[in-house]
């Protein structure tokens, strides 16, 4: 029994890293991923919605009629949403601007309403517990991968989160920053080469 | 007359809302591989997205900011699509058949489309007024299809062509997202 709920951890991280391997959720992937800032920020928010929601659909999980299941898991999920909303707007309120309306959007995140019904509808809540962390970990990585890349040759810095330390000119004075990629189309070819690396890691 | 007109331009090719925007990017990705579940897909949202927009904005209007629970519009404006796509379904279903027939498995999908829920949230944040809502939720939902369609057409061209193993399916069609995007990108000068 420990040792499933290892692997329903470690899925999350390498085996089935969302945005990469299933290919759901990429719109804050490719929206928020301009600075490792951002990225982190984001990739928090959406691993503690994940946890919360995973944890309540599954002690709910013989309680919701099958027929409602979608608009139940949806009411419960835009609650916890609301709760980092607010709670980002009190506490973090920088951050809270710079991601705009792709805070509430975490409600329509696939990832989210696909663990629900994966996942967290057909299993205990510890190992519930254990996806949507490993999910949300593996989410947050993934996000962190993609941002430091594109701040560091897009915009030439990289700027710690939370402890608001940030490196200017990280390849030496001289670097002209490649604008391209903090913008929309360096966002979809950055993603498209990421899947490429992963593809080539993961096929033996 | 003329700022409608260029509120639709933006909308539509400026602000496009799938590669300027980021939103709606798991369908524009999931059922552009072949081009006539494109087309459904973009009528499909075309058809949610306007009535989607106009309702969110007078719920938004006469009970969120009447009640001030304007932090309620996340939860609010969610079961507003949930329940609005279920219901277009149930009547096209009864009354339209033959659209029915057409838009059919695409419709349960737009719930979690992130293009309905960020225009719906767009058009609360910039103040505009209902015809200004009505009038940039029909563009960008133009937007959408337009890019959809389009992307599909390259998206059957590639299957023909030669691409690398690790690259296949999904990568190749994000950096051709990227292309597109970057084609896209001229229309901001006349912004």
């Amino acid at each position: 029994m420990a040792k499933s709920i290892v692997q329903e951890f470690t899925k999350g991280l390498w085996a089935e890293v969302p945005p990469f391997r299933l290919v759901l959720g990429l719109c804050p992937t490719l929206a928020v991923t301009k600075s490792l800032e951002n990225g982190v920020g984001m990739g928090v928010a959406v691993t503690f919605v994940l946890v919360c929601s995973n944890v309540l659909i599954s002690l709910l999980r013989n309680a919701i009629p099958k027929k409602v299941r979608i608009a139940c898991y949806i009411i419960v999920i835009a609650t916890f949403v609301t709760v980092v909303e607010l709670v980002m707007q009190a506490y973090a309120y920088p951050l809270f601007l710079q991601l705009g309306i792709f805070i509430p959007l975490i409600v329509v995140n696939c990832i989210l309403l696909g663990r629900a019904e994966a996942f967290a509808a057909k299993n205990k809540v510890i190992a519930s517990l254990a996806d949507g962390l490993g999910m949300g970990i593996g989410f947050t990585l993934a996000l962190a991968a993609l941002s430091v890349f594109r701040e560091i040759l897009g915009n030439g810095t990289l700027t710690f989160p939370f402890i608001g330390y940030s490196i200017h000119n990280v390849l030496g004075p001289s670097f002209q920053p490649f604008v391209f990629l903090v913008q929309a189309p360096g966002a979809f070819v950055c993603l498209g080469l990421m899947l490429c690396i992963m593809n080539m890691l993961g096929k033996k | 007359m003329s700022d409608f007109l260029l509120l639709v331009i933006s909308c539509i090719f400026v602000n496009n809302i799938l590669l300027a925007q980021y939103l709606g990017n798991c369908p524009f990705l999931g059922v552009s591989k072949r081009m006539e579940t494109a087309i459904g897909m973009a009528m499909a949202v075309v058809f949610v997205l306007v009535m989607a927009g106009a309702i969110t904005w007078v719920v938004n209007t006469f009970a969120l900011k009447a009640l001030s629970l304007e932090y309620l519009s996340t939860l609010a404006f969610i079961l507003v699509i949930a329940s609005l796509v279920q219901f277009v379904e149930m009547f096209l279903k009864k009354s339209i058949p033959a659209l029915y027939a057409g838009l059919g498995i695409f419709l349960p999908l737009i719930t979690t489309n992130c293009a309905v829920m960020g225009v719906c949230l767009i058009n609360i944040k910039e103040e505009y007024n209902f015809l200004q809502a009505l009038t940039a939720s029909f563009a960008y939902a133009v937007g959408f299809g337009l890019a959809l369609v389009l992307f599909a057409g390259i998206r059957e061209r590639i299957l023909l062509a030669r691409v690398p193993r690790p690259l296949q399916d999904t990568a190749i069609g994000l950096v051709g997202a990227g292309m597109m995007s970057l084609a896209f990108f001229a229309f901001k000068g006349m912004a």
